[in-house]
């Protein structure tokens, strides 16, 4: 029965988080963005918190491992599961703050990945593990399957040689997920993620970033000079199937990517929520009945936001859905993040042009969160990859057709 | 039957700052003069076309159609009212199995019933009797009525509302809304009609032969907003007596029962009014699309309705107002998705440079855009009919819909023309109406309503 309200089961978890998010997140959310790179310590009690929710049940499996697909299940029930509860959880935590959310131990992006394609032997192993995301190099970004770090076996381990930027929490994390090629040769195929915990011989992280926004969050270049992991410690299999392809490692996009959209939706919600009563107090309601064009210019530009906004947030909504009951969902993640991207960005921007210098200054976190959310239609694939994604999908199309 | 148009003013698209000079009244002549000229060049002045020429002639005027005898019935108080829809707490986006099956049926007909007469209707400036036979077969006029008053509907019927539009704008617009403007009045009357509004009138839709009707909310003025009216109710004895002009209504030369908005004691309010009432006059509107809905106004002068005519209260109004833009947004999404499975095959076989022109990002990243916003636009107009389905509030809800449907349907016409070049600005492909059409999401108010 077509129904998009928030699930039911899920309203106890959202308003925890809500609240995790003003009195936590938001109490520091300027201080960390002042001082970039300083380890945000109040993090640590809260993750404890999250893990023992987690341990209770009472998450409802929200969270970076939350992506997990299951196998089982009632055949057609419908389900809202922990594909939603951490998309609605993420959502209201980057209410509160992105950069602080991304620095939560153990809620890492490569703990998405490896819930995503590890085995139940690697999962159990790497449990509780903080772990981030390596991909990005100096010369590939957006052509992930161009990438130069090599991961040769020798014996029982790999030997990984290679050089990773944009490492989110790369500094902090206990571990990060490297994509490194066994053979250049075989292109796509031969990528294949392994697990590197820190500490590792021949693993250095270099430095750090400074960035536009998110700055609670570390960004950390790390480099691989021979540096031997446990085969076991390659996620999925490591035959060279060129016939999958890439398939298997961008089957992690799937369901990390209505993860960032979520982010970019909570983002602008913290947004419109200010700029909605800041224009209330400049004596500008919005009435949802009047035609947009009969209201004044503000109101009118704010119902267009809050539209786009919606927008988002249920395509989001859509994507975590069809994970949870275990539909094909590669188009419908990539149009949300798409979606997602752009209007977080326009949201953002466009709060500040409405607040005037009350937006613009940092006495208040409108400018903060018009900086923080540039970077979510940028990581996990920019707007153009989404939008080549979603075109080869409803176009039939290869990547070699359509470049 | 005179020519003369209603209130405004003919400005041929001039602001009221341009003063012709003589040169330009000169040019102005030629052109007529040509015009002339080319038209029986081509011999394009056929007897037989007077017909079209018409019912397409802008401000021709009639009395409203005779109407039948809508017999009093029942007593006052309270009408029949359908439940509200259960809620589950669950999101889901599947549509019920009823609601389903409707909607293959739907389908069906759109595919193989309003596309093929979508072309020929346009011009015609009106829905072909067979057309709209078929859409009484299929139950279009009583899916909102309860079962209770010999309608179909077990529950708030708004889902299967939206879903019905949907798949009826993918067919055609135009001829979608002439199939629904019956049922926006039959709904209105089952949500919130009296129990003798509804002895008196809904009989008519239930039965065999439906009479056409339609939901008159706009008025022909910039900036129009349906909360303030210019057409007025006053008292008169029991009664009313209605004063000024409707604009947008579909159907209005053969509609037999109109729900008219207009203001009354300061506060918008529905009235009905049966067509033959005295002061009654229709006067064609062909606009720019939609046309097939045969678009008219409703000129309203010294109409005296009886106690009877006030039909829901200025909360009801908002409400009909709401549901009326909510099924302008399902119609909206039904031609976007028609705009969509048009073109994503014509760039797929069109070469440019020895190569489909979808091997281009410019043209690619278009498709996608149309796709990412079309669910988009989808997605907003469910949420808010299953809020009002379940009987929660749905103000914001529509608002959000209808805005989007507005900015980002109309930038999916525009594109669906763009998208095919030159041969999207002919009329060898649909391209150019669905771009007509999809100018009226946001412009229309009332006509339908789910």
């Amino acid at each position: 029965m077509i129904n998009l309200e928030t699930p039911k089961k899920h309203r106890a978890l959202i308003s925890q988080a809500h609240q995790v998010a003003m009195n936590v997140l938001r109490a520091n959310s300027r201080k960390y963005d002042a001082h970039e790179h300083e380890y945000p310590v109040e993090l640590d009690m809260l993750a404890a918190m999250i893990d023992g929710l987690s341990a209770s049940g009472q998450s409802e499996g929200a969270g970076a491992k939350g992506v997990r697909r299951s196998e089982a299940g009632d055949v057609g029930k419908v389900k809202n599961a922990a594909n939603m509860a951490s998309v609605l959880s993420i959502q209201e935590m980057c209410w509160g703050d992105v950069g602080l959310l991304l620095s939560m131990p153990r809620q890492g992006l490569g703990n998405s990945a490896i819930a995503s394609v590890a085995n139940e032997e690697q999962h159990e192993r790497f449990d509780g593990l903080w772990a981030g995301m390596a991909i990005t190099e100096p010369g590939c970004g957006s052509d992930s399957a161009n990438i130069q770090t090599t991961a040769v076996l020798d014996g029982d381990e790999y030997v990984i040689n290679g050089e990773k930027i944009f490492v989110t929490a790369g500094d902090r994390c206990d571990a990060v997920v490297v994509w490194a090629t066994l053979d250049k040769s075989l292109g796509r195929a031969a990528i294949k993620s392994f697990v590197v915990p820190k500490g590792t011989d021949g693993m250095t992280v270099e430095r750090l970033e400074h960035k536009l926004g998110i700055r609670s969050s570390d960004t950390a270049t790390i480099r691989f000079e021979n540096c031997r992991v446990p085969k076991d410690n390659l996620l999925g299999s490591p035959d060279i199937d060129t016939k999958q392809g890439f398939a298997g490692a961008m089957a992690t996009f799937d369901n990390t990517r209505p993860l960032v959209a979520s982010m970019a939706v909570g983002c602008a919600r913290a947004s419109l929520d200010l700029t909605r009563d800041l224009l209330a107090e400049a004596g500008v309601e919005i009435d949802y009945d009047r035609p947009a064009n009969v209201q004044t210019a503000a109101a009118a530009a704010y119902l267009q936001m809050e539209a786009d906004w919606e927008a988002a947030h249920l395509l989001t909504l859509q994507a975590a859905w069809m994970a949870d009951n275990s539909k094909a969902n590669s188009l419908e993640a990539s149009m949300a993040k798409a979606k997602a991207g752009r209007v977080g960005s326009d949201i953002t921007l466009r709060c500040v042009e409405l607040c005037g210098t009350v937006g613009y200054s940092e006495q208040d976190l409108l400018e903060k969160w018009a900086r923080d959310s540039k970077i979510l239609d940028i990581f996990e694939g920019t707007q153009q990859i989404q939008q080549l994604i979603v075109a080869r999908r409803i176009l039939g199309k290869t990547s070699a057709d359509l470049k | 039957m005179s020519s003369t148009p209603s209130n405004t003013q003919r400005r041929r698209g001039l602001a009221a700052t341009e003063k012709a000079d003589p040169i330009g009244l000169a040019i102005a002549a030629l052109n007529r003069l040509s015009q002339s000229s080319l038209l029986d060049r081509f011999g394009l002045r056929k007897t037989a076309e007077d017909v079209v020429y018409n019912a397409t002639k802008s401000g021709f005027r009639g009395v409203g159609a005779v109407s039948r005898q809508f017999a009093r019935a029942g007593k006052r108080g309270s009408g029949k009212r359908v439940p509200s829809a259960k809620r589950t707490g669950v999101f889901d986006l599947t549509p019920s199995e009823d609601e389903q099956m409707l909607v293959d049926v739907v389908t069906e007909y759109a595919e193989e019933v309003l596309r093929p007469a979508a072309a020929d209707a346009n011009e015609a400036c009106e829905a072909p009797q067979d057309v709209l036979k078929a859409s009484l077969e299929i139950g279009l006029p009583i899916l909102g009525v309860s079962e209770e008053l010999e309608g179909i509907a077990t529950e708030r019927s708004t889902v299967a509302g939206v879903l019905v539009a949907e798949a009826l704008a993918q067919g055609d617009m135009g001829l979608a809304v002439a199939t629904l403007a019956p049922g926006a009045v039959s709904t209105a009357l089952s949500l919130w009609g009296s129990d003798e509004q509804q002895a008196t009138y809904l009989p008519a839709f239930t039965g065999d032969d439906v009479p056409a009707a339609a939901l008159a909310l706009a008025e022909p003025r910039p900036l129009f907003d349906p909360l303030s009216l210019e057409t007025k109710a006053v008292r008169r004895g029991d009664g009313f007596v209605l004063d000024g002009v409707k604009s947008g209504v579909p159907r209005g030369h053969d509609a037999e029962l109109f729900l008219v908005g207009a203001e009354l004691d300061g506060e918008p309010q529905l009235f009905l009014v049966e067509s033959s009432t005295d002061g009654v006059t229709i006067e064609n509107d062909p606009s720019m699309g939609v046309r097939a809905a045969g678009i008219s106004r409703l000129v309203l002068e010294g109409v005296e309705v009886a106690s009877i005519a006030p039909l829901g209260d200025a909360a009801t109004y908002r409400d009909a107002v709401r549901l009326a833009r909510l099924g302008w947004c399902a119609l909206a999404v039904g031609t976007s998705q028609a705009v969509l499975d048009y073109v994503v095959p014509y760039v797929n076989e069109r070469q440019a440079f020895g190569e489909p022109i979808s091997n281009r990002q410019s043209v690619a990243f278009m498709v996608a855009n149309i796709a990412i916003e079309l669910q988009s636009m989808r997605l907003l107009t469910y949420k808010a009919a299953a809020r009002a389905a379940q009987g929660k509030s749905f103000d914001r809800e529509v608002a959000l819909a209808r805005k989007l449907c507005t900015e980002k349907g109309m930038q999916i016409g525009l594109d669906g023309v763009q998208l095919l070049g030159g041969h999207g600005y002919v009329k060898e492909h649909p391209v150019e109406r669905w771009y007509r059409d999809l100018r009226a999401i946001g412009v229309m108010e009332g006509g339908v309503l789910v």
